[in-house]
C-alpha cells in the first residue's frame, strides 16, 4: 500500500488514539469555561428563537392595532406595542430571523470568498499576489459604514445590498489570513512531495492547503457573526438596510430612536437582542478560540 | 527605516488612488444615469452642461477619471447639488467636529483602558482579572449605535443630567464639554475593552521577559517595573490596533453625529443621502477615508520606528 506523503505529515495514524484523548481534553476544558458557556446557551437561544418564531411570536409582527398603539410592558404585549400598534415582542422574535439570514449567508459567502482568494494570492504567481493584496487593503480603506454608505447614496437601500457589502468588506480580513498560512505551507515537504509526484496546482490547493488553513478561520467566523448583525442593524437603523414594515432589530431601535420620549421601550427591546447575540458569539468566540488555538491561548 | 518609509508611504498613496477610483466607479458603473445622481433629478440643462464640461463626460473614462483625480488631489470636490457650495468648504467646516469626538470617546477609552489591562496583567488568573476580562469582552461587544441610544435615554431623557442634542453654544466651552461626554462616552466604550485586552495581553508577555525580571531581582519597586519598564514594551501593540480600528472609530462617530444630532462629517453624509446630495456624499467619503488612510500609515510608521523586525516585514 502505497502511502501519500501528506497523510503522513498531516495526520499520522499511530497518533489516532492520542488525538481522540486530546479532543476530550478540549471538550472537557471547553466545558468548564464559564463564560464560554454563556456565550453557547446565548447562541442556541438565538439560533431557536429565530428559526421558531412563526411559532413562538404571539401576534403577526406586521398586524396593526390601532387602539392598542404605545402601550408599555404588560402580560399582553411582553415588550409593548409601537405607534402603529404592532407586537414589539413578536417584532424582536422576527427581526432574529433577518439577523440569522444576514449572518449565515454573509459570514459563510465571506468565507468561502476569502479562503478562495487566499489560497490563490498565496499560491499564484507574484503579479496575482500583489494585485489581489492591493485590492485587499483598498477595500479595508474604506470604514465599513462609511463605505455602505457611499454605496446606499447611489443604490438606494435593500437587504440585498447590505449583504454584498458586508460580504466586500469581510472578504480581505479572511484572505489575508489565508494568504499568510497558504505562504507558509507553499514550501513545506509534504507539498514539495505532491508536486514532484505531479499534482497539479488545483488538486494542491483543494486538497491539501485549503483543508489545514480552514479550521482557525471558522472560529473566526464565529467571531465576526457579532460584527455582521451589527452592520446590518447599524445600516437598518439608519433607514438604509432593511426596509420597513419587515421587523429588524435595527429598524425597531429606529422606530423606538424617532419617539424616544413615548415609546422608550422600544429601544430596550430592540437594543437587548443585538447586544445579547453579539455577546453570545463573542464569549463563545473566545472560548473555542482558547480551547482549539493553542498558540493564542498561550499568549493569554 | 527610510526603505520602509518610503515603500509604505508608496503603499497609502496607491490605496488613496484606488479609494478614488472606487469613489469614481460608484458613479460610473453602477445602475443610473451619473448626470443625474450627480446633481439630483431637477438639475438645469446649463448645471448639466457646465457639470459634463468640467467632469469631461464626453471624453473616454480614463480621461475622466484622470480629471477627477487631478480635482479630488487639489481640494476640488465638487458643489453641492442645491446651495452650489463648495463640498470642500463643506466638509471641512464639519471635520473638526468629528475629529474632536474621535479624539475625547479613543482618549478616555486610553485613560481607563490601559490602567485596566495593566491591573489585570499583574493578576493573571485571578478572579479580578477575571471580572475585567469578562467586563472587557462585555464592552467590546455592545455596539456603540446602541450604547448611544441607551445613554441618550438614560443621561439625557430619564435622568436629564446631561444635555442631548447638538454640541453646545459656540463660545461657550464648558457647554461644549457637556454636549460632548455622551457621544464621546458612547463612541470611547468599546475601545476601553479592546485597549484592556491588548495591554493585559503584551504585558504578560513582557513581564516574563529577562530584563523585567533583572529589574526584580534588583529590588526596583514594582509600580516602577510595571509603568516605567514593561508599560512601555507593551504599549506598541496598541499603537497598530488604534490605527487599524481608526475606522471604527470614525464609524462610531458617524452614529453617535446622527444619534445626538451633532454637526460632523457622519452627519453631513448622512444628510446629503436623504437629501440625495450625492457629490457631497462623495467628498465626505474621500476624506474620511483619507484621513483614515493617513492614521494607519502614521501608526504603521510608529511602530516600525520602534520594532525594527516589523520593517522587514514590506
Amino acid at each position: 500500500m502505497s502511502a501519500n506523503p501528506s497523510d503522513i505529515a498531516v495526520a499520522p495514524p499511530a497518533k489516532v488514539e492520542r488525538r481522540f484523548s486530546e479532543r476530550r481534553e478540549k471538550l472537557l476544558s471547553f466545558l468548564q469555561n464559564g463564560p464560554g458557556m454563556f456565550g453557547l446557551i446565548l447562541v442556541v437561544l438565538f439560533f431557536a428563537s429565530a428559526i421558531f418564531a412563526p411559532w413562538i411570536a404571539p401576534y403577526d409582527p406586521n398586524a396593526l392595532d390601532i387602539p392598542a398603539r404605545m402601550q408599555g410592558p404588560s402580560w399582553a404585549h411582553l415588550a409593548g406595542t409601537d405607534q402603529l400598534g404592532r407586537d414589539t415582542f413578536s417584532r424582536v422574535l422576527f427581526g432574529g430571523r433577518v439577523a440569522l439570514k444576514i449572518a449565515a449567508i454573509g459570514v459563510s459567502a465571506s468565507l468561502a470568498l476569502g479562503i478562495a482568494l487566499g489560497i490563490i494570492a498565496g499560491y499564484g504567481p507574484r503579479w496575482l499576489d500583489s494585485l489581489l493584496l492591493l485590492l485587499f487593503d483598498t477595500v479595508r480603506a474604506f470604514p465599513v459604514i462609511v463605505l455602505a454608505l457611499a454605496v446606499v447614496a447611489v443604490t438606494g437601500p435593500s437587504l440585498e445590498l447590505v449583504l454584498i457589502i458586508i460580504i466586500v468588506t469581510s472578504v480581505p480580513g479572511y484572505a489575508r489570513l489565508v494568504r499568510t498560512s497558504t505562504l507558509a505551507l507553499k514550501n513545506t515537504e509534504f507539498i514539495t512531495a505532491e508536486r514532484s509526484l505531479g499534482a497539479s496546482s488545483s488538486r494542491i490547493m483543494a486538497k491539501h492547503i485549503m483543508p489545514n488553513v480552514v479550521g482557525p478561520l471558522l472560529i473566526l467566523g464565529a467571531m465576526d457573526v457579532p460584527v455582521v448583525v451589527t452592520v446590518e442593524a447599524g445600516l437598518s437603523f439608519l433607514g438604509l438596510g432593511v426596509l420597513p414594515p419587515q421587523a429588524s432589530w435595527g429598524t425597531i431601535l429606529n422606530e423606538g430612536y424617532l419617539a424616544i420620549r413615548e415609546t422608550p421601550w422600544l429601544v430596550i427591546a430592540g437594543g437587548i437582542p443585538l447586544v445579547l447575540t453579539t455577546l453570545g458569539f463573542t464569549f463563545l468566540g473566545e472560548a473555542l478560540r482558547d480551547v482549539f488555538d493553542p498558540r493564542l491561548r498561550k499568549g493569554r | 527605516m527610510w526603505i520602509y518609509t518610503l515603500k509604505r508611504v508608496g503603499l497609502s498613496i496607491v490605496i488613496v488612488f484606488s479609494a478614488l477610483f472606487v469613489l469614481f466607479a460608484l458613479l460610473r458603473f453602477l445602475p443610473g444615469d451619473p448626470i443625474t445622481i450627480a446633481l439630483g433629478p431637477r438639475a438645469t440643462p446649463e448645471a448639466i452642461a457646465r457639470y459634463s464640461e468640467k467632469m469631461h463626460l464626453d471624453d473616454s473614462t480614463l480621461v475622466q477619471f484622470l480629471v477627477y483625480a487631478r480635482n479630488a488631489l487639489t481640494g476640488d470636490l465638487g458643489t453641492a447639488v442645491f446651495s452650489e457650495r463648495s463640498v470642500a468648504t463643506m466638509v471641512f467646516e464639519v471635520l473638526p467636529f468629528t475629529l474632536l469626538l474621535s479624539v475625547a470617546g479613543l482618549g478616555w477609552a486610553m485613560l481607563f483602558g490601559i490602567p485596566l489591562g495593566c491591573f489585570a496583567a499583574v493578576r493573571p488568573n485571578t478572579l479580578l482579572d477575571r471580572i475585567t476580562g469578562i467586563i472587557s469582552i462585555g464592552t467590546i461587544a455592545v455596539p456603540s449605535f446602541v450604547v448611544s441610544i441607551w445613554a441618550l435615554l438614560f443621561f439625557s431623557i430619564e435622568l436629564g443630567v446631561l444635555p442631548a442634542i447638538g454640541a453646545g453654544e459656540p463660545g461657550d466651552s464648558l457647554d461644549q464639554a457637556l454636549h460632548l461626554i455622551l457621544p464621546a462616552f458612547a463612541v470611547g466604550l468599546g475601545w476601553v475593552g479592546y485597549l484592556a485586552r491588548m495591554v493585559r495581553a503584551s504585558m504578560l508577555e513582557v513581564m516574563g521577559e529577562n530584563y523585567i525580571r533583572a529589574a526584580q531581582a534588583f529590588g526596583l519597586p514594582r509600580q516602577t517595573i510595571i509603568y516605567r519598564y514593561a508599560l512601555r514594551v507593551a504599549i506598541l501593540p496598541t499603537i497598530t490596533l488604534i490605527g487599524i480600528g481608526f475606522g471604527g472609530l470614525l464609524s462610531g462617530a458617524v452614529f453617535a453625529e446622527i444619534i445626538f444630532g451633532r454637526p460632523g462629517v457622519g452627519r453631513l453624509i448622512f444628510d446629503s443621502i436623504t437629501g440625495r446630495n450625492f457629490p457631497v456624499v462623495q467628498g465626505a467619503v474621500l476624506v474620511i477615508t483619507a484621513i483614515y488612510i493617513i492614521v494607519t500609515l502614521i501608526a504603521d510608521l510608529v511602530v516600525a520606528k520602534l520594532d525594527p523586525r516589523v520593517r522587514e516585514s514590506l
